[in-house]
């Protein structure tokens, strides 16, 4: 009996370390235990384990848990050690960190199912709530809001108590909001300020929440949600229509762009030239080239590409205006449908040249650094180059109206297109001025080139996709008037892009013209006629 | 019908006649009845290419009935031509029955593909071959009536009419890209079997077809013909030297144009008609504002104003194109095509035709004027009323 029991008492320190060399490290805390759940390799105990090692705050947790989703969490099932394979190859063990040389061959991959597969992206959402970075911090709330776990909500309490930066602040505010929304025993208190957040967020994913508070929740907290889904569904009519006009804007100042030029030639010479696309097209080729030019030459100058292009591309462009002129239309003077067809016909031979040179396909044009990129304004994004092109628009518009108004040569192109014998007594050389003004709208063309070569393909057919729009412009907003072909781009290009979400984008389109032409009938002249005698002639 | 004739034809309209009704018997006879191989046996593949000209020539001489004798540039004439070989197109189709891919006796096999479950309405009745040729008529006709009705009442001239007609042949190219539009979107409508029972790529439906086409070349110039040279002719080429003046002077203007742009409509419809049976497709690509174009400078080669020299301008400008696309010259057609366009413009104002009368009709008078001087010094009386 005494042998017995001191047998017994000499074995229970033996035992007792035994037992403590074998459980220590599981012993250690629940991060231990999670982990070797792993060694079992079944669904519910890694999904356990997951849970366990999210929000145990081990250093180890979130290598091991993206090692999990990657399929590099190996488990031997004869020694139940987890080993994780590092994207570089090497192996680490998964409880010590420690490196291990090699991965015994008995261990395999720990598997995972969709179900799992969800649990792992949550817990990894909510590893990053911890990250140094502010913006992986706000990425890992958004996700959160989106999962709305209610497991999340202890690790969102810890970071929002931890948090500085304002915008991961609210970030984390508005998860912690879904969460208690979706929660089943949170105070009536917490929900309806849940929704008064998630009301304030106010945009399509806010929508979308709300409208999934489900219809068995107290009186008070549905009837909240469904005034904030009104509320919400509202505002966001209001920026849709915010969006509206800007995209409008956007592709008015496009079009104005393209037509300024046109208004010079047409409406100012009254010439009709089909190869204006083709004067807009040879800008952006110029500004390929420019940009080829730098990039092999001078590649810090990159971001003043531009800077050089546009006036190079007014000169380039301009100069072959005045040779046109020079050479085709100043024969045709008077007769404009012969002119219509002589510049379609050079339009023609001035694609297949840039086609010959440069090849038919699309050339890479690169938008430099402070043109790239977008911000959000309220709920809508406003992208920069859209935004640098409609204050380039504007800049050349003013630039042009001055131009006329102020500058001799403005004096005489106006006085030649008024009444061109008198000018031409007056010593006014009217051949002279028609080139240049020629040459001006073509220039302006070239400019133009410029600025869509940014937001459109460079090709052969650059052109062509704009002259008909062009025109439609001039002959909407009046021809022989710069502020007419102002109001009609963006009457066109604002009109445009609200049609488009209700009749679809190419009805949209179809349903311009239409009104165009049907306009035309009821005011031949354009919106801003000119009015006097001249108007027969 | 005879004193119209008469009146309407010259020497060189019945030397026209003669060469076009020539053609049409000639060169279906030679390819059917002659061996293959002959020499002058002319082959079904250029059978087809014919034919094509003569569609674009009969195309070309509705043009120069409006742009030539009544100065309106319609830059959307490609539109009519279009739809009238939509119209046909949809009859053709409809003959395809349960032949198609999918096999369904109604439904053409693109339907099906979009999944359609009954036929749309608009395409009821194009089943029948009189329907669709009313259709061929009526569909340019009506279009191009509510489009000038709009228009010429408006007063709408000049180069503001051509960029409108290139806006609604524009709008047209985009509205029939659409799938849910109902007529086969980009792909269009092919795979013709037959038509009116004979197979459609059988040699002797070409050789009809070509000679068809001949004959609707022979009858839309008779028409054009007894317009130009009637007193109609006359109000219209008035109106085009000087819109204002005719309409002070009592005519009413708008009227005058309204008929011959909607009689030079429905001749570019029967010209899309016959093409379609004769190339095996037509998709919205027709509709192209830069087809249309093109059609006007066939006319301005060959001459407007002249009727003969714009069937002739089709026919020289689309052979040049078959020969230097199908050749080593391909990359330059452009080049040339654009070279024609600011060439005849600036040194071939007349055209072809034009520029032969011109040069022509002074020897032709001062012959005249010597041969009435012998006459009358062998008479040896002078007599002034000769000499007028």
């Amino acid at each position: 009996m005494l042998t017995n029991a001191l047998k017994k008492f000499r074995a229970v320190p033996f035992a007792l370390l035994m037992l403590f060399s074998m459980l220590l490290p599981a012993m250690a805390g629940p991060f231990e235990d999670a982990v070797a759940k792993f060694a079992n390799d079944d669904y519910s105990d890694s999904e356990d384990a997951v849970g366990a090692i999210a929000t145990s705050g081990n250093p180890l947790a979130f290598s091991i848990i993206s090692a999990l989703q990657d399929g590099r969490l190996m488990a031997d099932p004869d020694s139940k050690k987890i080993y994780l394979t590092q994207p570089d190859g090497k192996s680490i063990d998964a409880l010590t960190g420690a490196a291990v040389a090699s991965v015994p061959d008995s261990a395999a991959a720990v598997r995972l199912n969709n179900h799992l597969r969800r649990a792992v992206e949550a817990a990894l959402g909510g590893l990053t709530l911890s990250s140094p970075d502010p913006e992986k911090r706000i990425e890992a709330a958004q996700s959160v809001y989106k999962g709305h776990d209610e497991a999340m909500l202890p690790l969102i309490d810890g970071a929002l108590q931890k948090e500085t930066n304002k915008s991961a602040k609210q970030a984390l505010t508005e998860a912690r909001a879904a969460i208690l929304l979706f929660k089943d025993d949170a105070t009536e208190q917490q929900k309806l300020e849940a929704i008064a957040t998630i009301k304030a967020r106010g945009d399509q994913e806010a929508l979308a929440m709300l409208t999934d508070v489900p219809a068995d929740a107290p009186p008070a907290v549905a009837h909240a949600a469904t005034a904030a889904v009104a509320a919400i569904q509202q505002r966001l009519a209001l920026w849709s229509v915010v969006q509206n006009a800007w995209y409008g804007l956007s592709l008015g100042s496009v079009l104005l762009l393209a037509a300024i030029g046109l208004a010079i030639t047409f409406g100012v010479m009254g010439v009709i030239n089909m190869a204006h696309g083709e004067m807009v097209m040879i800008g952006a080729y110029v500004t390929f080239v420019v940009q080829q030019t730098i990039r092999s030459h001078f590649p810090g100058l990159f971001d003043y590409s531009l800077v050089f292009a546009v006036p190079l591309a007014f000169i380039v462009a301009g100069a072959i205006g005045v040779l046109i002129e020079r050479t085709i239309i100043r024969f045709l003077y008077g007769r404009p449908l012969e002119t219509l067809l002589a510049t379609w016909g050079l339009s023609l031979v001035l694609q297949q040249a840039v086609r010959t040179m440069f090849g038919p396909t699309n050339q890479e044009v690169a938008n430099p650094s402070w043109m790239s990129g977008a911000f959000e304004l309220g709920q809508i994004s406003i992208t920069y180059n859209r935004l640098w092109i409609l204050c380039f628009t504007m800049a050349v518009f003013a630039i042009l109206l001055a131009m006329l108004r102020y500058t001799a040569l403005g004096l005489e192109m106006r006085a030649v297109t008024q009444n061109r014998r008198m000018a031409a007594s007056m010593g006014i050389a009217t051949s002279r001025v028609d080139a240049l003004t020629f040459g001006l709208g073509s220039g302006i063309a070239g400019i133009a080139g410029v600025a869509l070569s940014q937001i459109d393909n460079v090709s052969p057919n650059l052109g062509q996709s704009y002259i008909i729009d062009s025109f439609m412009v001039v002959v909407f907003g009046g021809v022989g008037n710069l502020w007419g072909t102002l109001v009609g781009a963006f009457t066109l290009g604002i009109a445009n892009k609200f049609l488009e979400p209700v009749a679809g984008a190419v009805l949209g389109k179809i349903a311009i013209l239409v009104l165009i032409i049907l306009f035309i009938q009821k005011r031949p002249r354009g919106l801003f006629a000119l009015k006097g005698r001249a108007v027969e002639a | 019908m005879a004193h119209v004739l008469t009146r309407s034809l010259d020497r060189s309209a019945t030397v026209f006649l003669l060469v076009v009704a020539a053609a049409g018997v000639l060169i279906p006879l030679s390819n059917l009845l002659l061996p293959a191989g002959s020499m002058f046996q002319v082959p079904t593949y250029l059978v087809a290419l014919f034919g094509k000209y003569v569609c674009y020539a009969i195309l070309a001489l509705s043009i120069d009935l409006i742009w030539g004798y009544c100065g309106i540039l319609s830059l959307g004439h490609g539109a009519f031509f279009a739809l009238g070989g939509y119209a046909m197109g949809m009859y053709l189709m409809r003959q395809i029955g349960s032949r198609g891919v999918y096999g369904n006796p109604i439904l053409p096999d693109f339907m099906v593909f979009l999944n359609y479950t009954k036929l749309p309405w608009y395409w009821h009745g194009f089943d029948m071959f009189w329907f669709a040729m009313l259709i061929v008529l009526l569909a340019p006709g009506l279009l191009a009536f509510g489009f000038g009705w709009l228009a010429f009442r408006s007063r709408v001239t000049g180069v503001y009419l051509s960029i409108i007609t290139q806006a609604m042949t524009y709008a047209l190219l985009l509205a029939f890209f659409r799938n849910d539009f109902g007529f086969g979107g980009n792909n269009g409508l092919t795979d013709f079997k037959d038509i009116l029972g004979f197979n459609i790529q059988a040699n002797g439906t070409r050789a009809a077809l070509f000679a068809l086409s001949c004959l609707g070349l022979i009858v839309g110039f008779l028409i054009c013909r007894a317009i130009v040279t009637s007193k109609l002719g006359k109000v219209l080429i008035a109106i085009r030297d000087a819109e204002s003046r005719t309409r002070f002077l009592g005519y009413r203007v708008e009227s005058y144009k309204l008929f011959v742009f909607t009689l030079s409509a429905c001749m570019a419809g029967v010209a899309g008609a016959l093409y379609v049976p004769q190339v095996g497709i037509i998709n919205p690509g027709e509709f192209a504002p830069g087809n249309s174009i093109e059609a006007v400078i066939w006319v301005a080669v060959g001459g407007r104003g002249t009727l003969i020299g714009a069937a002739l301008g089709a026919i020289v400008v689309n052979y040049a194109k078959t020969v230097f696309t199908s050749g080593p010259l391909a990359p330059y057609w452009l080049f040339m095509l654009g070279a024609l366009f600011i060439l005849v413009t600036l040194l071939l104002p007349k055209g072809i035709i034009g520029t032969f009368n011109a040069w022509w009709e002074p020897r032709k008078t001062k012959r005249l004027s010597e041969l009435a001087e012998s006459a009358a010094r062998e008479d040896g009386v002078s007599e002034p009323k000769m000499a007028e």
